[in-house]
C-alpha cells in the first residue's frame, strides 16, 4: 500500500471514534474492522480528565486527530496545534467547514489553514472535495495527502460524483488519497478502493449502525476484498455482451 | 463506630452503611429498608442538591426510547422504573412523544423500526395528544413510558425515608471508615477504575405559551434535542453527552445547539425565560451500563451514565437481593 507521509498502514481503513452506542462497543467495532487509523474530534472530545482520549490510545492504532467543527482557518489552527501537543502526532486530518447544512468544505478557509499548518511541520490530510484546481493548490501548499469526499459527512450516500472523483484519481497519480465522508455501505468502501483511491475513513455507517461491531467486519472485509481487486487489474467495461466461451475453440466434449 | 442492632415487630433490622445520598444511593436505601435493613445515609453534602449529578437529571422513564441507542438490558431493566418510582413519588404516564422535522424522516423511519410498543401519528393523533405541536408531521408515541420531576422524586424519596427513621447525615466518610456493610454510591467521587464522566448540559425555561404534558424528543442528525415538562410552563432542555470531563459552565455552542433544536420544534420558545442552565458530569463505565461492583464488605453502585432515574430502581433491587439473599443478578461484578 501507499504510504501515507513515511507511513505504511496495515489496513486501508480509517474508522472514527464518536457517536458509539458506548466506548466498548467502539473498541470491539476496532478490533473487528481491523482499522489502522482512529480519527477523533478535538473540539469537543477533549479537555480535563481525558479518560476518553486514553480510551482512543488504547486501541493501540495510529490516531489522525481532526478539526471537526471549525469553520474558519483561525479556528481550525489552533485545533490543529491543541491537537498536536495533546496525542504528540504531526498528524492532522484539516476539516475547514464552510456550510452548516451540507459540512461541505470551505476551499478557501481549507487552503489557507493547509498552507499554515504545513510550514509549521504539521503532516495535513485535508477533508476535500473532487475539485481539481483545489487539489493542486493543496499539493501546492504542501500536502502529501488529499482526502476527497465520497458524499457529505452522515449522509450515507457512498461515491456521489463517481466521473470528478475518477479524473481526481487520475490527475494525481502519485499523491496518496482517502476517500473521505458519506459512505455507507461496505460496497462503497469497495467501490472506492476499486477505483484506486488508497483507502477510506468513516464513522457514521459503523457507529450508527444496528450492530456497530458486525458492520465493522463488514467494512474491514470490503476494504480488503476492493484493495485486492484494484491490485488484480479489473478488466475494462464494454458496451455489448462477450461470451464468456467463443464459439471458435469450444471444447469438444 | 459501633454497630447496633434495631429489634421491630418483624425482628432484627441489619445495619449497612450506604455514603453518597444521590438517586443511587437513596434508591439503595429504599429497597434495603424493605428487605428488613437499616440505613444509615452520610453525604459529605447532606440532602440531594446542586451538588449532585441527580439534580440536572431529565426525569424521563423511557426504556423503549433509550433502547433505540443503548445496550437491550437498560430498556429490559429500565420497564420497572415507573412502578418503582410510583411507590415514593408523582409518575405521570402519558407516553413519550418523538418528533422528526420534515428532512429527518429518516431517522424517524430508523427510530421506529427499533422502538417496539410505538404508534405512527397522524396530524390529527398528534393534534388529540399535544395540540401545540399539531403542526408537525412526523410523528410517534411511545405510550407506556413515563416521566417524572426528578428534584420532587428526590425530597419525596428523602421524605419515604424520612418516615421509615433513615435520615442523612452530613459528614466526610470514605469506605474503609466505616465498618459492617458498605454501599458506596458517590459517583464520580468514588473515583473507581474504568469510571470516567461523560459531561451533559442542560437549560430549563419558562415557556408559558407551550403547553406539553409529555416528554418530546426531537431527533436530528446531529442536534438531538428532548423537552421534559415540569409543569407550571416549565420545561427541561437536554440534554449534551460529550465525552469530556470538564466541569465548566455551560458552553455557548451547547446553549445555541439546545436553543436552535427548541425554536425549530416550536418558535413560541424564542419568546421563553431562561431560568436556568447546568451542567455536571454523569459516571459511566466503557460499556454505559451501570455496575454492582462487589468488593468485600463495599459495594460500589455506581456508572448509571444518563440513565440515572431509569436504572436506579434496578441497580437498588440488585444490589438490596445481593446483599439479603445472595442473588447475582446481571449488574453484579464480584471484583
Amino acid at each position: 500500500m501507499r504510504d501515507f507521509y513515511g507511513v505504511t498502514l496495515d489496513s486501508p481503513l480509517m474508522l472514527g471514534t464518536a457517536q458509539y452506542p458506548s466506548p466498548q462497543v467502539m473498541q470491539q467495532a476496532f478490533a473487528a474492522s481491523g482499522a489502522s487509523v482512529a480519527t477523533v474530534s478535538l473540539r469537543r472530545e477533549s479537555g480535563q480528565g481525558q479518560a476518553f482520549g486514553q480510551m482512543v490510545r488504547d486501541l493501540g492504532v495510529r490516531i489522525l486527530p481532526n478539526t471537526a467543527g471549525c469553520y474558519n482557518a483561525r479556528e481550525a489552527i489552533t485545533t490543529a496545534r491543541m491537537a498536536r501537543e495533546i496525542f504528540q502526532t504531526n498528524w492532522i486530518k484539516l476539516e475547514v467547514i464552510g456550510h452548516a447544512d451540507t459540512l461541505q468544505p470551505d476551499p478557501f478557509g481549507l487552503l489557507e489553514a493547509a498552507e499554515t499548518l504545513a510550514a509549521d511541520g504539521f503532516d495535513v490530510f485535508p477533508y476535500t472535495t473532487e475539485d481539481q484546481v483545489l487539489a493542486r493548490r493543496l499539493v501546492d501548499a504542501g500536502c502529501r495527502v488529499l482526502m476527497p469526499w465520497g458524499a457529505p459527512i452522515g449522509s450515507g450516500m457512498g461515491l456521489n460524483n463517481r466521473h470528478g472523483l475518477r479524473s481526481l484519481r487520475a490527475a494525481f497519480p502519485d499523491i496518496p488519497m482517502v476517500i473521505d465522508a458519506g459512505l455507507g455501505l461496505p460496497s462503497h468502501a469497495a467501490d472506492a478502493l476499486e477505483m484506486g483511491f488508497d483507502a477510506v475513513l468513516l464513522n457514521s455507517a459503523v457507529a450508527q449502525a444496528g450492530d456497530p461491531v458486525a458492520m465493522a467486519r463488514a467494512f474491514g472485509l470490503a476494504v480488503q476484498a476492493g484493495a485486492m481487486a484494484a491490485g488484480a487489474d479489473p478488466m475494462g467495461v464494454r458496451d455489448m455482451g462477450v461470451p464468456s466461451t467463443p464459439l471458435i475453440g469450444k471444447a469438444w466434449l | 463506630m459501633g454497630r447496633c442492632i434495631t429489634f421491630t415487630r418483624s425482628g432484627p433490622m441489619r445495619d449497612i452503611t450506604i455514603i453518597g445520598a444521590g438517586v443511587a444511593g437513596l434508591f439503595a436505601a429504599w429497597h434495603l429498608s424493605q428487605q428488613g435493613w437499616h440505613p444509615r445515609i452520610i453525604d459529605r453534602n447532606g440532602a440531594p442538591g446542586p451538588h449532585g449529578c441527580s439534580w440536572w437529571a431529565g426525569g424521563m422513564l423511557a426504556p423503549i426510547c433509550e433502547g433505540v441507542t443503548a445496550d437491550p438490558l437498560i430498556a429490559r431493566l429500565g420497564g420497572q422504573a415507573a412502578d418503582d418510582w410510583a411507590q415514593v413519588t408523582t409518575v405521570t404516564r402519558r407516553g413519550t412523544l418523538v418528533l422528526a422535522l420534515d428532512r429527518d424522516r429518516a431517522e424517524l423511519s430508523r427510530f421506529a423500526r427499533l422502538a417496539p410498543g410505538h404508534r405512527m401519528l397522524d396530524g390529527a393523533a398528534l393534534a388529540a395528544l399535544e395540540p401545540d405541536l399539531a403542526d408537525h408531521r412526523h410523528a410517534l408515541h411511545v405510550p407506556s413510558e413515563a416521566h417524572l420531576k426528578p428534584r420532587q422524586a428526590l425530597t419525596d424519596l428523602v421524605t419515604a425515608l424520612h418516615n421509615r427513621d433513615i435520615t442523612i447525615e452530613t459528614d466526610q466518610a470514605q469506605p474503609q471508615d466505616v465498618t459492617g456493610p458498605v454501599i458506596d454510591a458517590r459517583g464520580m467521587a468514588a473515583a473507581l477504575p474504568d469510571l470516567r464522566g461523560v459531561r451533559g448540559e442542560m437549560v430549563v425555561l419558562h415557556a408559558p405559551d407551550i403547553t406539553l404534558s409529555r416528554p418530546v424528543r426531537l431527533l436530528h442528525p446531529r442536534h438531538p434535542l428532548y423537552v421534559v415538562p415540569r409543569g407550571d410552563g416549565i420545561v427541561m432542555l437536554g440534554a449534551t453527552q460529550i465525552e469530556t470531563e470538564a466541569r465548566r459552565p455551560i458552553t455557548a455552542r451547547a446553549l445555541l445547539e439546545l436553543l436552535s433544536a427548541a425554536y425549530a420544534l416550536d418558535a413560541r420558545f424564542a419568546e421563553s425565560t431562561v431560568l436556568e442552565t447546568g451542567t455536571d458530569l454523569r459516571p459511566a463505565f466503557p460499556d454505559n451500563i451501570p455496575r454492582v461492583t462487589v468488593r468485600g464488605r463495599v459495594l460500589h453502585l455506581n456508572g448509571l451514565f444518563r440513565h440515572g432515574y431509569l436504572m436506579a430502581p434496578a441497580l437498588a433491587r440488585q444490589a438490596a437481593d445481593y446483599l439479603t439473599r445472595g442473588t447475582r443478578g446481571e449488574l453484579i461484578h464480584e471484583d
